[in-house]
């Protein structure tokens, strides 16, 4: 919404600049984008006077000019071809930028005569898109004058109106509110009935479905054209270009009062009657329209339609656009003026439907005045009247306004228990009734009655905003918030907890946190065990973000590739974030993925490369970290899904319907989908299947038992088949004697001469903490016989 | 006794002539091991007469003890002298580098979530969540947005296709669903452990999360962070509101110098509403906070709309409260300098090492915030 502050002044009497105004919009709910002042581009420019124009010696289309101007008398060439002496028109000097031109004046000579200025055109200013000749001005412009104030060219500000605000879409709507917030006194001009001289001979007829309320008259005898300079000059000061005097004072009314209006052509209206009725959906097919913008539109049973031959022809789409038709043009004399009431959301679905967003549609999308429908149409004709002359007739009306809003009761302390403010009752009550509230004040209790254009005030709490609004957010009070009891332990819950310990213990090994899309192409989806059609976007922004994501490292992947791309290989990225298997709230789960592509520098001293059991190492120790039972998983190899490399990957788990991680090599073929360079190692683990660690009375750690015990360890080498998990083969080891070994690990693996083909030799180290005494040679021989029996219950032979 | 001074001298010249430990044992040996010269003179007195051995006796053990001191302070130098050329050799050319090793880095917007939710935590709030795909109902209608009015338009919503039963789902446009799932009235525990139900009065809560809106450019991006909040007492107003917010960002922004102030603005699920605006300067092409004459909008808030209340089951004549809606990234890119949301979920592994924070840079109040 576009005006300026001459039209504010037509319902504001105020002395207050533009800064001022924007200031007191903002503060009042106004939200204003942009202010341009023109006067800042015009700011060289002055009015000056042509004393002499003669020709030009050495050019026949030149003339010399004596100019008039503020900084004394010039002498100016100018092409113009109505430079002529006694014209008052527009000076630019030496240095001035001329911003039609795109060129700074410099002093030389025109065909050998020095130029000291330039005389400028509306084009050349910019304030007309094209001209012809400089400017002619009023005479009685005094000599350095302006040229923005010659020209009326005056700040624009656009601001943004809020969906509950439809009464800002008029300049006498903004006054209301800047009046009430102390900038000036509210004169917006009462508006007169026009007595109708005939009757009018056309009939209404409303469906109340497609239009509540429609008023009209005929005006006979106009005399359409351009309309007067003043009236063009506003419309173009806010970006509407002028059409004719009908036209225009439609679209003055529309911005003045937001209240659109539609004439139509009386002699090219069929029959007598105009209806408003919905849209008809007949045999073949829905009716059309040509409107105004020459394009034809579908009538759907949705739409509101205007139509004239007893309803069968469509003249226009109520609320939206008129038309062809009916249209107006400067050979009308006799027309037909609507002054309607249009459902918003019709409208609004109208709008969408046919994609016409009109200054008409706009406003009836939101909600016009319910109050103002006859008024506004007298108000146009008055105007009318007055720009084309003509001869009303009496006003007819059909359908019935919208009830309006009624009364409430509201207790002026409730502004305090709300707000926090303190206003007097009296306060409370000049506010509301300078915004036009209707306010009883006999009793302790106010009852008031919102204005017919402020159905979005329902409640006190709405009123408490309306007060609050114009006594200034700034007299808010700051106050503290009550102390409130803690819950011990932090604010985090156990899961948020993990997720935070997550993003800090593998950022510390090395992992860099990225974020990406919850949403990934459908193809990767269904990749990677999801794509399910309940989680496709129905209006996605494009095709490779169109499906939520099974899985959190699809995305990962596919940022390492993109670093490769740009030259950067080497990558260990981790996102925790949620990953989706319905479109039900339990089927969002929390993931941590985390994948290495391992291009690291090469080391001078050939340290090993890293590989998968690196990034092994790290799901372990961030599982550790949160609180995972890690002594307890399997290992399930073979087991994990199909993204993975199917020999070099496993789960880990509690048992098989407790999964909590997956890791592995990417599998070549989801990596080639991806179009990123293998190896890529990887993990995912799911937040919620690690099991909540045990809710404890107190944070008391248990006690720690140190044994005085020096441990021993026994190393033993065993001969398994090559295709048989070591990890089994530890774990019977380690559990060979529960109370004395205190733990096994691989130190060895190898293959090759001396182990028998088909065989592998697993070498283990046994640690052994005596409890309660050293232990005898004996007895440490008895524990090896027991490792050794353990191991043979797994395959594994003890070797020579 | 000339003996005895022609062995002592040279037993002293051989110590001293040892040129390593191995060969001061030698020498050791052939003086003082078992058949060593000085062990042979020891064994003679036992066969002299006593007369003949209190001469001696002191002369022997006497040597004796010379000599063995000798050896042991000739040693403990051929000891040190060993070592200097054994550390010596072992020079390492430190120059070279260190094994690579990768940095790692928290992304900033979860950085910032962290900040804000050390600062929201020390004012008594709980962290609450919900899930991304939401109902209609709670993304809109709960909260007061009316059946097809245009602030549901203005939303840019991600749509699901219509399940068999008609309803369509959504991608939640801000965190404000988990106010409804927070507040609202019911016996059936939550669908996941971890969404939000049925908090008893006084609620304070912060809500961060995922949010998606079909936009993008160099502020919009479909997926972006946001926080809400949200208090629900007896007796909460504006006042509470305004202090709340200028407190939190006062201590996000880590300086005194943040200016703010509060306007009216409109949304469907607050009465009144407001939009907070920071001070900032924009002269540098750049938004720097905490200078300059200018505003910048970063927030939404209001007083929670008496009908959203309601639809949750709550008496707004007994409970009332406030809400507010924070940008995660926007407030990010405001504080750290970050010109492009779109930047923060490209994944670039520079960008991620510049703009990323150290694993170790968790706000605490002995710190500060990173």
């Amino acid at each position: 919404m576009k005006f300026t502050l001459s039209w504010l002044k037509d319902h504001l009497e105020t002395d207050c600049d533009v800064a001022r105004v924007v200031d007191a919009m903002t503060m009042a709910g106004l939200e204003v984008e942009h202010v341009t002042d023109p006067a800042t581009k015009l700011a060289p420019f002055t009015v000056a006077k042509v004393v002499e124009a003669v020709q030009h010696p050495n050019a026949d289309r030149l003339r010399v000019c004596q100019v008039d101007t503020v900084d004394g008398r010039k002498e100016i060439v100018c092409g113009a071809p109505n430079a002529r002496a006694g014209l008052t028109t527009i000076y630019a000097p030496i240095g001035a930028y001329v911003p039609g031109l795109g060129v700074t004046l410099v002093e030389k000579p025109v065909r050998g005569v020095v130029s000291n200025g330039m005389l400028c055109s509306a084009a050349e200013m910019e304030t007309a898109e094209e001209s012809d000749g400089i400017l002619e001005l009023d005479d009685s412009f005094p000599v350095g004058m302006a040229a923005a104030s010659a020209l009326a060219q005056e700040a624009v500000i656009d601001f943004e109106v809020t969906p509950n605000r439809p009464d800002w879409l008029g300049v006498a709507g903004i006054a209301r509110d800047l009046s009430a917030a102390g900038l000036g006194r509210l004169k917006t001009p009462a508006v007169k009935p026009v007595a109708g001289k005939f009757p009018c001979p056309i009939a209404i007829k409303v469906d109340g479905d497609a239009c509540r309320q429609f008023s009209g008259r005929v005006i006979r005898g106009v005399k359409n054209g351009p309309s007067p300079a003043w009236l063009q000059a506003r419309l173009k000061a806010i970006g509407l270009r002028p059409i004719n005097a009908l036209v225009d004072v439609t679209n003055l009314i529309t911005y003045d009062r937001a209240r659109p209006l539609h004439v139509y052509d009386l002699g090219k209206l069929v029959g007598t009657t105009i209806e408003a009725r919905l849209g008809r959906h007949g045999v073949n097919g829905d009716e059309h329209l040509i409107a105004l913008d020459g394009k034809t539109y579908e009538l759907t049973p949705e739409m509101s339609v205007i139509s004239d031959a007893d309803g069968e022809r469509p003249v226009g789409i109520g609320g939206v656009m008129g038309g062809e038709s009916t249209g107006c043009s400067e050979e009308t004399t006799d027309v037909f003026l609507e002054s309607a009431w249009f459902d918003p959301i019709r409208t609004a679905q109208t709008g969408r439907a046919t994609g016409i967003t009109s200054d008409a549609q706009y406003r009836f999308a939101r909600g016009v005045d319910t109050g103002f429908v006859v008024e506004g149409l007298e108000l146009a004709t008055a105007l009318i009247l007055e720009l084309c002359g003509g001869e009303p007739s009496d006003v007819v009306v059909a359908g019935e306004a919208l009830p309006a809003p009624g009364p409430m009761a509201f207790d002026p302390a409730y502004v305090h228990q709300l707000a926090g403010l303190s206003i007097p009752r009296d306060g409370v009550v000049d506010i509301l009734c300078k915004l036009g509230f209707a306010v009883e004040k006999s009793h302790a209790q106010l009852t008031v009655t919102p204005p017919t254009w402020r159905r979005d005030v329902e409640g006190k709490a709405d009123l408490v905003e309306e007060v609050a609004r114009i006594a200034g957010y700034d007299a808010l009070p700051a106050t503290p918030l009550p102390e409130v009891a803690r819950r011990p332990g932090g604010v985090l819950t156990a899961r948020q907890n993990r997720a935070r310990m997550a993003r800090r213990a593998l950022a510390a090994a090395g992992y860099s946190e990225a974020v990406t899309w919850s949403f990934t192409s459908n193809a990767t989806a269904k990749m990677f065990g999801g794509g399910d059609a309940r989680l496709v976007l129905a209006n996605p922004m494009s095709g490779d973000i169109d499906t939520m994501r099974p899985s959190t490292l699809p995305n990962l992947i596919e940022a390492a590739g993109r670093n490769a791309r740009r030259g950067f290989p080497d990558a260990a990225l981790f996102e925790v974030g949620p990953v989706f298997g319905g479109d039900e709230p339990q089927d969002q789960r929390l993931a941590i993925g985390a994948i290495v592509a391992p291009h690291a520098p090469r080391d001078w001293d050939k340290r090993a490369a890293e590989d998968l059991f690196t990034i092994k190492a790290d799901l372990l120790a961030l599982l550790e970290e949160l609180g995972a039972p890690v002594a307890s998983l399997q290992t399930a190899q073979g087991s994990a899904s199909s993204w993975w490399h199917p020999g070099r990957s496993a789960r880990l788990q509690l048992g098989p319907k407790a999964v909590i991680a997956e890791f592995g090599e990417l599998h070549p073929a989801a990596l080639k989908a991806l179009d990123v360079e293998g190896p890529v190692y990887g993990f995912e683990i799911w937040v919620e299947a690690i099991p909540e660690p045990k809710k404890k009375a107190t944070k008391t750690k248990s006690a720690l038992a140190l044994s005085p015990l020096m441990p021993l360890s026994r190393d033993f080498a065993f001969l398994l088949d090559a295709d048989k998990a070591a990890g089994d083969l530890v774990k019977a080891v380690a559990g060979a004697d529960k109370t004395l070994i205190a733990g096994a690990r691989v130190f060895d693996v190898y293959q090759g001469p001396g182990v028998p083909e088909g065989q592998k030799s697993v070498a283990v180290e046994v640690s052994v903490q005596p409890r309660e005494k050293t232990l005898t040679d004996a007895e440490i021989e008895t524990l090896s016989a027991q490792v050794v029996a353990a191991a043979a219950k797994v395959g594994g032979k003890l070797r020579g | 006794m000339t003996d005895l001074n022609t062995l002592e001298a040279d037993l002293s010249a051989q110590i001293a002539n040892a040129i390593d430990v191995a060969a001061l044992e030698a020498v050791r040996v052939a003086a003082l091991g078992k058949s060593g010269s000085i062990s042979g003179l020891l064994k003679t007195l036992g066969s002299m007469s006593p007369e003949e051995r209190k001469a001696a006796g002191p002369a022997i053990n006497g040597l004796r003890d010379r000599v063995q001191t000798a050896i042991a302070v000739r040693k403990e130098a051929l000891e040190a002298a060993e070592l200097d050329a054994r550390l010596a050799a072992e020079r390492l050319d430190l120059t070279l580098p260190a094994p690579s090793r990768r940095k790692g880095s928290v992304h900033p917007t979860m950085q910032v979530q962290d900040e804000m939710i050390a600062i929201f935590a020390e004012m008594g709030f709980q962290v609450a969540e919900g899930p991304d795909i939401e109902t209609d109902f709670n993304n809109f209608t709960a909260l007061n947005f009316p059946e097809k009015h245009p602030a549901r338009e203005m939303h840019d919503t991600f749509f699901f296709n219509p399940g068999p039963d008609g309803e369509r789902k959504l991608l939640r446009t801000h965190t404000s669903p988990v106010q409804v799932r927070a507040m609202q009235r019911t016996n059936s525990p939550p669908p996941a452990p971890w969404i939000a139900t049925a908090i008893e009065p006084p609620i304070r809560i912060v809500v961060p999360g995922r949010t998606y809106r079909c936009d993008s450019d160099a502020t919009h991006t479909p997926m972006f962070h946001q926080m809400e909040g949200l208090v629900i007492d007896k007796g909460i107003h504006m006042g509470h509101l305004k202090w709340t917010l200028e407190t939190f960002i006062a201590r996000f922004f880590e300086t005194p110098e943040v200016v703010t102030r509060f306007r009216p603005h409109h949304f469907p699920f607050t009465e009144p509403s407001a939009e907070m605006d920071v001070g900032c300067d924009r002269s540098g092409g750049e938004v720097r906070i905490g200078t300059g004459s200018d505003w910048l909008e970063i927030l939404g808030c209001g007083m929670v709309h008496p009908n959203v209340l309601r639809h949750c089951g709550i008496d707004p004549d007994i409970y009332q409260g406030f809400a507010f809606g924070l940008g995660i990234d926007r407030l990010g890119m405001l504080k750290y300098g970050m010109p492009d949301l779109r930047d923060m979920f490209e994944s670039d592994t520079r960008w991620l090492g510049h703009y990323g924070f150290s694993a170790f840079a968790a706000p605490n109040p002995a710190t500060g915030l990173s």
